[in-house]
């Protein structure tokens, strides 16, 4: 089988792969050597479970995610659908205002939804987000976690505020169009949601 | 340049004087005296007072071993915050006192980014790193990115030499701890499971803290308890600086701090850098723990960019972040 490596983070290299004759990703948590092998195997196999467990149930909600084919609690490799897509954060300082505006609105939907259900992704960013189908497609739940609390939710869209505000700066209304999108799925009252992402900036904290 | 600092957040109050050779940092002198409570943690007053019986001592002795005089110093600085209050009240009353008796100028600089500068300033090759920044109070991953230092990881709640005191006051030793931790982990076996509590790149002790001295009510060997607490805080420290530098793009690490002292933590942080194919860098220990050849050589940096303050501007701040400071001496 050859591998092929696309990506490398700090904890995961991600690998093109094939799986029953189809082209496949794979997220692996390398072993790390600095820590003893009883806390890095306990870590790598919880953290796989978990990912892969929220991005099924993401998935069940109605939120588009890889396919998952396969997990490998033992050597920490989750096998999934490769989508053949663009990233959002490549698209989006092209297209035209009126489809800026529709992606980022579906973008605020598709993160209402998470919350509707109690999902925090942990790291919304438009690298993490993939356009395929006309669909978007939600990737890399390494950080996430199950919390109904109003601050993780907050603290989940000012990550992508951050994000938004440093790669695509020259486009100041994207935000906006994604709490427009946010405001229209979200059930329960947003507004407890947005008004805690001005209170974290004022926190001051990170970039 | 020659610039002499005055620190005193917490423990200790230290002075230190330090020249400018061509952008790198010579260490004239670095003498510190540290408060040792009796019993418990630390006393604001207390320590702020035994700070203000031996500063002036210390300043004495730091110019007769500098093998420099008053008039060579050109700068006064002190550290401005983040610390305990009274501590730092002392510390900058010492070093405003001196600026009006010699007539040299003074300035207050940021505790954690001293912590920073002092190892690109004494280390060859240690340029740009993500400093992982570990003491009592005091427990982040800092690095340089778009003009600013940036907090990227950080204790949510007790730093990480706070958490091993507090254990170890729980087994009967005196501060400071983390040094017997060490050596009782050295001895340690089987690892008992700890809580590991990584936030996105933010880290918490207390509930681990708690976790161990349940153990230890519960008759675990104390060599195994020790072993469990700093394999598994350690680890957790490790990666969420491995995090920083992937996320910054960085290939250097530096350690700062009483805790950066530990052989286990500089283990594996080296280990991590290795296999990312990054330079680490650990600066002696006196330049790792609180000292003031760290806020020498930062205010010299800050005055030399241009940075000029009045006796009037030299108050302190308790919650001085790290993020708050305005950096003109670097690109």
């Amino acid at each position: 089988m050859t591998k092929k490596i696309i990506y490398r983070g700090a904890e995961a290299e991600i690998t093109l792969s094939k799986h029953m004759g189809y082209t496949v990703v794979q997220k692996r948590r390398i072993k790390k050597t600095y820590r003893i092998k009883n806390i890095d195997d306990k870590l790598r196999s919880y953290r796989t479970r978990e990912e892969a467990k929220l991005m099924i149930e993401a998935r069940m909600h109605g939120i588009s995610t890889p396919i998952i084919y396969d997990v490998d609690l033992l050597n920490g490799v989750i096998t999934m659908e490769y989508l053949r897509g663009k990233r959002i954060k490549d698209i989006l300082n092209r297209v035209s205002e009126k489809e800026r505006k529709r992606i980022c609105n579906k973008i605020g939907e598709s993160i209402a939804r998470f919350h509707n259900n109690n999902i925090i992704h942990g790291d919304i960013t438009t690298s993490n987000m993939i356009l395929m189908d006309d669909r978007i497609h939600f990737i890399d739940f390494g950080l996430g976690e199950k919390n109904s609390e109003i601050e993780a939710k907050g603290v989940d869209l000012h990550v992508l505020m951050e994000a938004i505000e440093s790669t695509h700066s020259k486009h100041s209304k994207c935000f906006e169009y994604v709490l427009e999108g946010y405001r229209r799925e979200y059930r329960g009252n947003p507004e407890h949601v947005i008004n805690k992402i001005d209170e974290i900036v004022k926190r001051g904290r990170y970039r | 340049m020659i610039c002499l600092g005055v620190e005193g957040t917490a423990h200790t109050i230290g002075i230190g004087i330090v020249e400018d050779i061509r952008g790198k940092c010579k260490v004239l002198s670095n003498v510190i005296k540290i408060y040792r409570p009796k019993k418990g943690g630390i006393h604001p007053r207390e320590a702020a007072n035994h700070h203000a019986e031996y500063v002036a001592d210390l300043i004495k002795e730091s110019i007769k071993k500098s093998g420099v005089n008053f008039d060579d110093v050109d700068l006064i600085s002190f550290s401005k915050g983040p610390g305990l209050g009274p501590c730092l009240r002392t510390a900058a009353t010492a070093a405003r006192a001196l600026s009006l008796s010699l007539d040299k100028p003074i300035v207050g600089v940021n505790h954690c980014v001293a912590h920073l500068e002092i190892g690109r300033g004494t280390l060859a090759g240690c340029k740009d790193p993500v400093l992982l920044y570990t003491s009592g109070a005091n427990t982040q991953v800092i690095a340089f990115a778009e003009g600013k230092y940036r907090v990227f990881g950080e204790t949510l709640d007790i730093g990480i030499g706070n958490c091993l005191d507090k254990f170890g006051r729980t087994i009967g030793l005196d501060f400071p701890c983390g040094p017997k931790i060490e050596d009782f982990a050295k001895n340690g076996k089987q690892y008992l499971d700890l809580p590991y509590s990584i936030k996105g790149m933010d880290l918490a002790f207390s509930g681990l803290l708690t976790a161990a001295e349940q153990y230890y009510k519960n008759g675990e060997k104390v060599e195994d308890i020790c072993y469990s607490i700093q394999e598994t805080t350690f680890a957790a420290l490790t990666e969420v600086t491995e995090r920083a530098m992937a996320h910054t793009d960085k290939y250097e690490v530096l350690l700062g701090g009483g805790v950066a002292a530990n052989k286990r933590l500089q283990d594996m942080v080296n280990t991590m850098a290795k296999e990312r194919g990054a330079r680490f860098f650990v600066p002696s220990k006196d330049l790792c723990i609180d000292n003031g050849a760290m806020i020498a050589w930062l205010g010299l940096l800050m005055y030399k960019s241009g940075v000029r303050m009045s006796i009037e501007e030299t108050v302190i701040d308790q919650y001085f972040r790290t993020d708050m400071v305005d950096v003109s001496w670097r690109d």
